[in-house]
């Protein structure tokens, strides 16, 4: 196996010394969006499309500029600032998974961008929507270029930020409002899991930049960086709507569609799984209970997803169900070590492409249907939307790992790996893929094959081709990244810097156990598919299904369980806080100020305004005093 | 003799009082209020006179100087009192209270 | 011997005029009783070798400040007297306690005490005797009291000047207006004295006028309220309609 290779201090000029420019250009977009407000109503998000192109181009030059470099060079630190004097020195991190991700970020970015000039075309916000999208993608930048922890939560931050306010952008529907704020709770979950991370970081190691941290690690595991590994791990459950944080993603698909697309599956939601995968030298080395815990996670999480996916008729919440799954396979590959990393961080990058294809396909099914998103109401759309049927279809291939796409070979390669190192989480990702196939084909099935059970007033017509050219190029990248990435290991050999590499590259097996069984399952499960939805008629009205079924509807009951978990307790609780308040602390405090209220009130009548009453007391007063006197005197 | 004209003194002394706290005409109450001075003075006086110096007179000479400051003051008050009120009772002005 | 016939004379004197002057209901009494009590007073400092202190005594509390109630009382109003129900709760009860418990503290604590013979003040006037020996008191030692006391008279003048100084709130009534409002009201002529015409010329007799009607206005009013009081009414109802009726005025 390979260590990752120092990071060296860039110097020159030159592309990656200007690699701020990713961040500082889209963030711009969003300020002057922003602060100019309706004034820039008429061209606004032309200037949030420049923007995220101009930082496309940069990301792109920048990867040039790195794989012009020598291997043991590529790990450039562009110092900026000093930001918080002797503890965090502001710089960006250049290297081949930042440069991934930056790419990603950027250019599906960017088509989603271009995709919501027309998606958001009749919205009267759509400037403020575009401010938002090039806020997302200047924070989501931020996390994954800075070269240190706090960088790192900054962006990570902002992500949220940006999450919660796209999420909440109809904020007129009371669902959206619920959904933004319910994903920003959530997420916080996760935050506080990686701010006590870092904290631990901070009084364990005495830095927080991943360039000096290795040499301060150095490979030693204990109890800490067990601990900040969990913690971690916690941090990219809530980020990227692994178990047990997984709730508020499909909440979150109240946003409008390309929100769904670039943030909730896309890149967003890959945070975790960079966190991870950054961290991983560090905190989760192969063979380490951190890295067992995360590909536990990934597992359940990719099987919960696949079963909540087969129960939605919601086709962004089908979606989201997927993406859920998706994510989890990652997460799995990114529990595997080194060996695991190429095939996560490429799964995740064709996963871009694909579910981004998907989401902004169903967005163009959507902008034809009225807004409709019950898959139950849909049915036939093949003829009327060709355009959107067939990059679909191309995403749906990729997705459910059809062979020489490119879901096929990153997936397999994440499933071979696992049951290599991991067996039965292995053949439960195995599982899981049947299951992808099941519910990605019922989707395909419900939507665009059947009867139409469309309403009286839809009128499906395919979309415009500001919308459709960013679905064609995506459906591309689908079909041949995957292939390109992985056969000849070309993305495991580029991370290798970054991330380190196993000594022995893996050789992929069109005909191995794991990948011949996979496809067997997914036939079957497509197969059950057609014979339930293809065939057989779609009622519009959902039937009441099994206690499968149920269970799955309502998400593996995961909403239930917080609320009975967390959310009574805590009601119970101030509300005892309350009663106690009210009865105990304010009853003593009513309490005392009524007696003494109440003995004053009495004593009060004392002062009768008689000067003669006065006078008495006095006489009476001398009168002992001149006792006491004479006693004490003893006369 | 000293004690019985120290006796005196505070037989006049408590009869004083005991008008002051009788009495409501403000005048007759200020008639007390002398009495306890010049009850107070004959104790100076025989005191001046059982130790043998002069001091106690002098004593007796300034209170009887204030009383009538006292008095001026006093009386003055109540006439000012009378005229807006028509009464000169201690009890009708009572409003300084709970 | 001479000196204790004066003592007890003068102490069942004064006790017995302070406690008159307690107890009785018209103030005048009152302030004669403690004139009484001032007099007993002098004497009493005049047979304990201060006769200076008898002479200020007569001068400045039985001339001036007895005068002064006196003068004050008059302003006041002599004819009220005390009512003798007492308002207070238990006032008298526990002034009674008070007052008695005081005096009884004050026998008990000097008769206990055995007093030598008194020392007198022939060594404190050796030097040119009493008179001189108090002005030296007076003018040395105590001379800064002496002068504060003196500002404190000032200001005690000054003080009863503003406290009893009334501003004058409408212009002065000159006599050339009392005669205009006189001729121009209703009746130019002095008022009807009382008895005119009337079967006798007592004071507190009604006048008849000329048309034989009986006129209110001839009768003090402040007499025909003690006429109806006591009972003097005349045997004419029509005269004692009029005293009834300059009564009822009175009282309003």
């Amino acid at each position: 196996m390979e260590s990752p290779v120092e990071i060296v201090q860039h110097t020159a000029g030159g592309v990656i010394g200007l690699s701020w420019l990713m961040i500082v250009l889209p963030l711009l977009g969003a300020a002057i969006l922003l602060v100019l407000g309706r004034k820039t109503n008429r061209w606004g998000h032309l200037l949030g499309v420049a923007m995220s192109l101009a930082s496309f181009v940069v990301a792109v030059l920048g990867f040039f500029a790195l794989i012009g470099l020598p291997d043991d060079q590529r790990r450039q630190a562009v110092h900026l600032y000093e930001f918080i004097p002797g503890m965090v020195d502001m710089g960006l991190l250049i290297d081949p998974l930042s440069i991934s991700f930056a790419l990603l970020i950027t250019g599906v970015g960017s088509l989603i961008h271009i995709y919501s000039i027309g998606y958001m075309a009749h919205d009267p916000d759509r400037r403020r929507f575009f401010a938002y999208l090039n806020l997302f993608v200047a924070a989501m930048l931020l996390l994954v270029l800075s070269d240190n922890y706090v960088g790192l939560f900054i962006g990570w931050e902002g992500v949220g930020l940006a999450s919660y306010l796209l999420i909440g952008f109809w904020q007129f529907k009371p669902s959206a409002a619920v959904a933004a704020k319910k994903a920003f709770i959530v997420n916080r979950v996760g935050d506080f899991g990686l701010l006590v991370g870092m904290f631990i970081i901070w009084t364990s190691f005495g830095t927080l930049a991943f360039g000096d941290l290795g040499a301060k690690v150095n490979g030693v595991q204990d109890g800490t960086t067990l601990a900040i590994g969990l913690l971690l791990l916690l941090g990219a459950c809530g980020k990227s709507a692994q178990l047990p944080l997984q709730s508020w993603l499909l909440d979150a698909m109240e946003g409008p569609t390309p929100v769904s697309a670039l943030i909730h599956a896309a890149t967003m939601v890959t945070a975790g799984v960079y966190l991870v995968v950054r961290s991983g030298a560090f905190f989760f080395p192969e063979g380490s209970t951190a890295a067992l815990a995360v590909a536990i996670v990934g597992a359940a999480t990719l099987l919960a997803g696949a079963i909540i996916g087969c129960a939605k008729d919601d086709i962004k919440k089908g979606l989201a169900g997927s993406t859920m799954s998706q994510i989890g396979y990652m997460m799995l590959g990114a529990g595997l070590g080194p060996a695991g990393y190429a095939f996560a961080i490429g799964h995740l990058i064709t996963h871009g492409f694909f579910k981004a294809d998907m989401f902004l396909g169903a967005g163009s099914v959507m902008h034809g249907m009225n807004d409709e998103v019950n898959m139950r109401k849909y049915g036939g759309l093949r003829k009327y939307m060709p355009i959107t049927f067939v990059t679909f279809i191309v995403g749906y291939l990729a997705i459910i790992g059809f062979p020489l796409l490119s879901g096929y070979f990153t997936k397999d390669g994440i499933i071979e790996t696992a049951v290599h190192h991991q067996p039965v989480l292995g053949w439960l990702a195995v599982a899981g893929a049947g299951i992808t196939g099941f519910y990605m084909s019922r989707m395909i099935f419900m939507t665009f094959f059947g009867e139409k059970r469309w309403d009286a007033d839809a009128h499906p017509h395919e979309s415009p081709a500001v919308m459709t050219v960013p679905l064609i190029i995506l459906s591309i990248g689908s079909i041949f990244l995957g292939g390109y990435l992985i056969l000849s290991n070309t993305l495991m050999k580029f991370l290798a810097p970054a991330v380190g590499r196993p000594t022995d590259l893996p050789v992929f097996h069109f005909a191995s156990v794991p990948g011949l069984a996979t496809l067997a399952l997914v036939a079957v499960g497509a197969g059950f598919a057609w014979f339930r939805y293809g065939r057989a008629e779609v009622p519009v009205v959902a039937p009441r299904g099994s206690f499968v079924t149920t269970f799955a509807r309502r998400d593996l009951y995961g909403d239930a369980l917080n609320e009975s978990l967390f959310m009574r307790p805590g009601q119970w609780l101030t509300r005892i806080a309350v009663f106690f308040d009210n009865r105990g602390i304010d009853g003593v405090v009513n309490g005392l100020a009524a007696g003494i209220g109440g003995t004053s009130g009495r004593l009060r009548r004392l002062q009768t305004g008689f000067a003669r009453t006065y006078a008495l007391s006095i006489l009476i007063g001398a009168a002992l005093l001149t006792g006491a006197l004479l006693l004490v005197g003893n006369i | 003799m000293t004690t019985q004209y120290l006796i005196l003194s505070g037989l006049l002394f408590a009869i004083g009082a005991m008008g002051v706290l009788i009495r409501r005409n403000a005048i007759v109450v200020f008639m007390c209020v002398e009495l306890m001075l010049n009850a107070c003075n004959l104790a100076f006086v025989t005191f001046a006179r059982q130790v043998g110096n002069l001091e106690g007179q002098i004593i007796a000479f300034f209170v009887m100087v204030v009383a009538a400051a006292e008095v001026v003051v006093g009386l003055a008050i109540i006439v000012t009192i009378f005229r807006t009120r028509r009464s000169a009772s201690v009890d009708d002005a009572n409003l300084l209270k709970y | 011997m001479g000196e204790a016939i004066t003592f007890w004379v003068l102490a069942v004197v004064s006790v017995g005029a302070a406690l008159g002057m307690v107890f009785n209901r018209k103030a005048v009494y009152s302030a004669l009783m403690l004139g009484t009590v001032m007099l007993c007073l002098a004497v009493m400092y005049a047979v304990q070798d201060a006769p200076f202190l008898a002479a200020v005594q007569i001068i400045v509390y039985t001339g001036a400040v007895m005068m002064l109630f006196l003068f004050v009382l008059m302003l006041v109003g002599v004819d009220s007297t005390d009512s003798l129900v007492e308002t207070l709760k238990g006032q008298r009860f526990w002034a009674a306690i008070a007052g008695l418990g005081f005096a009884a503290l004050i026998v008990l604590a000097v008769g206990n005490v055995v007093f030598a013979e008194p020392a007198g003040l022939a060594a404190a006037t050796a030097q040119g005797g009493y008179i001189r020996s108090i002005a030296l008191l007076l003018f040395t030692k105590y001379v800064f009291a002496f002068e504060v006391t003196s500002a404190l008279l000032i200001t005690a003048a000054l003080g009863a000047m503003v406290l009893a100084h009334r501003e004058r709130l409408t212009e002065k009534v000159t006599q050339k207006d009392l005669s205009r409002a006189r001729f121009l009201s209703d009746q130019p002529s002095p008022l009807p004295g009382p008895g005119t015409y009337a079967s006798g010329n007592a004071i507190d007799m009604p006048a008849r006028l000329p048309d034989g009607t009986v006129a209110e206005t001839s009768v003090n009013r402040y007499i025909a309220r003690f006429d109806v009081e006591q009972g003097h009414l005349p045997e004419d109802p029509a005269l004692a309609e009029a005293i009834k009726h300059s009564a009822e005025e009175e009282s309003k």
